[in-house]
C-alpha cells in the first residue's frame, strides 16, 4: 500500500508538469486555436537562460524572475513576428508555423549551448518528510504547490479581473471583443506571454530530474498534449486535471503492468487518452465547441 | 447639432460592393431609423459606422474623424454597435456580460451604479444576472445586447434588426425602451430594422438604403404616410 502511495505522489508531481504545459497549450489554444507545437523548445531556450544566469553567479531567485520577464517578452515577440500575421491563415499553416517554432528553437538552443546535458539545480531542498508513513520528496511537494499557486492565479485574475475577462472574452469571440472595445490582438499577445511564463515553469521545475537539454522539454509536450487532449482543449481547469491523471496513470502503469514497464510508459498516457477520446470525444472538461479539431 | 457625419462612404467584401458612396448625417439626441429589405446593406453601413468591416469615405463623429480609427477607439468617443443577432457573450453571465459592456472604463464604483440603473430599467436581467447569456429567451437576449451597449456610456447607440425573431410583444416592448432612452435622457439612436411600421412611429428621421445606396431621407412620420417610398423600397 505504501508503495502504492508512493507511486501516487511521484505521479502526481510528474503530472503537474505535464499540467503546467498542458495550461500553456491550453491558453493558446483557446486564444488562437493554435496548437503550439514549439511550447516545450520555447520553454527549454527559458530553462536554459535561467541556467546561463545562474552560472553567471547570479542568485537563483532574481535569475527565475528575470527569465519568467524575459521568457514573457519572448512569447510576445514571437505572437508578433509569427503569429500574428497569420491569424485567419487555414489550419495547416498554423501547424507549419508551430512546427518550425519547435525547429526553431531547438536549434538555437543547441547552438548556443551545445548538446551536452547540464544539472540544472532544483530550487527545493533536498530529502524528504514522511507523511502518514509514506516518504514524500520535498521537491515533489514543491512542484505540486508550485502548480496550485500558478493555476490558481490564473483562476483567479481570469474570473475577477478585468483583465481577466477581457482575455476570456478575446479567447470566446474576437469580433464580439471589439465591438466592446476590448484591444483583442493585445489580449491575443499577452496570452502568449503568458503561456510562455508557464512552460518556463514547467522546464526549471522538470530540469532538476531529467538534466537540462536541447530535447528536455519533447517528451513533456507529447504528455502536455495529452494531458490537453484528455481534460479539453478549451480548459484551463481540464488542463490540470488532465495533467495529474496522465501523471498517476504513468506512474502506476509502469510499475504495475508487467508488460509495460519502464520503457513503454509513455504508451499508458496515450491509450488513456485514446480511450477518453472514444467516450468523449472533447475531453473530460471542454465544450463541443472545439470538436471539430 | 451633428453627431454623426458620413460622407462618402464605400465598402465591400472582396469583390462585392455592399455600400455604394453613401451620405447622410445624424444630429444629436436624434432618433433615426435605417431602413432596407434583406441585402440592400443595412447591417454593413453600422459594421462600418463602429470600425468592424472595412470603409472608404469619411466618418465623422462629435467633431472627430473615425475613419482611420480601430473599433474600440470608435466605442470610447461614444459609438456602441448591438449587431444583428445580439451579440452577446453566450458563455458568460449576464452579470459579466454588463462588465464587458464597460470594459472600456475604469471607474469601477462607476460602473457598479450603471449596472444598477440597467438592472433597474431591465428587471428581468436583475434576475437572471448569474444565469449564462446563452440560456436566456431569445427577447432577454436583446436587452441583455442592449444593456451591454449602454454600459460604455454611448453618445450613439445602433442596434440592428432588434425585432429579429421576437414576438410583436417583447418588440414593442424594447421599442418602449428605445423612445424612453430618446425622449428622458437624450440618447441618440440609430435603429436598422426591416420592420418600417413599427419603427416609423418612434423614430424622428428616416433613411431609406436599397443595394448599397442611400435612396429616400424623410422625416419618420412622413415616410409612414407615404405610400410610394414603401411600395417601392421597403415592399410594403
Ligand atoms: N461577409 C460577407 N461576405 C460577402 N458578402 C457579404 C457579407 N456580408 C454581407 N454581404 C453582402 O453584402 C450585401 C449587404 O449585406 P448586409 O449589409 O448584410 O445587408 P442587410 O443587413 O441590409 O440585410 C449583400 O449583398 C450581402 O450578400
Ligand atoms: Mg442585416
Amino acid at each position: 500500500m505504501s508503495l502504492f502511495f508512493q507511486l501516487v505522489v511521484s505521479g502526481l508531481a510528474s503530472g503537474a508538469i505535464y499540467a503546467a504545459l498542458a495550461i500553456a497549450l491550453v491558453l493558446i489554444f483557446r486564444a488562437t486555436s493554435i496548437v503550439n507545437f514549439g511550447q516545450g523548445e520555447m520553454a527549454t531556450f527559458s530553462a536554459y537562460c535561467t541556467w546561463q544566469m545562474i552560472n553567471w553567479g547570479v542568485p537563483v531567485w532574481l535569475s527565475l524572475l528575470i527569465c519568467l520577464a524575459a521568457s514573457f517578452i519572448v512569447g510576445i515577440i514571437v505572437f508578433r513576428s509569427f503569429i500574428q500575421p497569420l491569424i485567419g491563415a487555414p489550419i495547416e499553416a498554423m501547424v507549419v508555423v508551430t512546427l518550425g517554432l519547435f525547429v526553431l528553437f531547438q536549434a538555437v538552443t543547441m547552438w548556443i549551448w551545445g548538446a551536452d546535458q547540464r544539472a540544472f539545480p532544483s530550487i527545493f531542498p533536498d530529502g524528504g518528510i514522511a507523511i502518514g508513513g509514506v516518504q514524500v520528496r520535498i521537491s515533489a511537494l514543491g512542484t505540486l504547490l508550485a502548480l496550485a499557486i500558478a493555476a490558481l492565479s490564473i483562476g483567479l485574475v481570469f474570473r475577477f479581473t478585468r483583465l481577466g475577462l477581457s482575455m476570456r472574452a478575446s479567447a470566446y469571440d474576437r469580433t464580439k471583443s471589439m465591438l466592446v472595445g476590448i484591444k483583442v490582438q493585445r489580449m491575443l499577445m499577452l496570452g502568449w506571454g503568458l503561456a510562455a511564463v508557464i512552460g518556463m515553469i514547467a522546464a526549471v521545475l522538470i530540469a532538476p530530474r531529467l538534466l537540462l537539454s536541447p530535447t528536455m522539454m519533447t517528451p513533456i509536450l507529447f504528455y502536455g498534449l495529452a494531458a490537453a487532449t484528455l481534460g479539453g482543449w478549451d480548459s484551463p481547469f481540464g488542463a490540470v486535471v488532465g495533467g495529474l491523471l496522465v501523471g498517476v496513470a504513468e506512474s502506476l502503469g509502469g510499475s504495475y503492468l508487467p508488460m509495460v514497464g519502464a520503457e513503454l510508459r509513455i504508451v499508458v498516457p496515450i491509450a488513456l487518452t485514446l480511450i477518453i477520446l472514444l467516450v468523449k470525444p472533447v475531453g473530460l472538461f471542454g465544450s463541443y465547441k472545439v470538436t471539430k479539431l | 447639432m451633428t453627431l454623426l457625419d458620413v460622407r462618402g462612404l464605400s465598402a465591400s467584401y472582396g469583390k462585392v460592393q455592399a455600400l455604394f458612396d453613401c451620405s447622410f448625417s445624424v444630429g444629436d439626441g436624434e432618433f433615426v431609423a435605417l431602413l432596407g429589405a434583406n441585402g440592400a446593406g443595412k447591417t454593413t453601413m453600422l459594421r462600418a459606422l463602429s470600425g468592424i468591416a472595412r470603409s472608404s469615405g469619411t466618418i465623422s463623429f462629435d467633431g472627430q474623424r473615425l475613419d482611420a480609427r480601430p473599433p474600440e477607439e470608435r466605442l470610447r468617443l461614444g459609438i456602441a454597435h448591438v449587431p444583428q443577432g445580439r451579440g452577446t457573450f453566450a458563455e458568460f453571465t449576464v452579470d459579466e456580460n454588463l462588465s464587458l459592456g464597460a470594459i472600456t472604463l475604469s471607474d469601477a464604483a462607476q460602473v457598479r451604479r450603471d449596472k444598477e440603473r440597467w438592472y433597474q430599467t431591465f428587471p428581468r436581467l436583475r434576475e437572471r444576472r448569474n444565469r449564462l447569456a446563452g440560456n436566456l429567451s431569445g427577447g432577454e437576449q436583446q436587452m441583455l445586447a442592449v444593456a451591454r451597449a449602454l454600459m460604455s456610456r454611448p453618445k450613439l447607440l445602433m442596434c440592428d434588426e432588434p425585432s429579429l425573431g421576437l414576438a410583436p410583444a417583447i418588440t414593442a416592448e424594447i421599442f418602449e425602451i428605445f423612445k424612453d432612452l430618446h425622449k428622458r435622457h437624450r440618447m441618440t439612436l440609430l435603429v436598422v430594422e426591416q420592420n418600417a411600421d413599427l419603427t416609423l412611429q418612434f423614430a424622428d428621421t428616416a433613411f431609406v438604403i436599397e443595394t448599397g445606396h442611400i435612396v429616400a431621407t424623410s422625416p419618420a412620420h412622413e415616410m409612414l404616410h407615404n405610400q410610394d417610398i414603401q411600395k417601392s423600397y421597403l415592399g410594403v
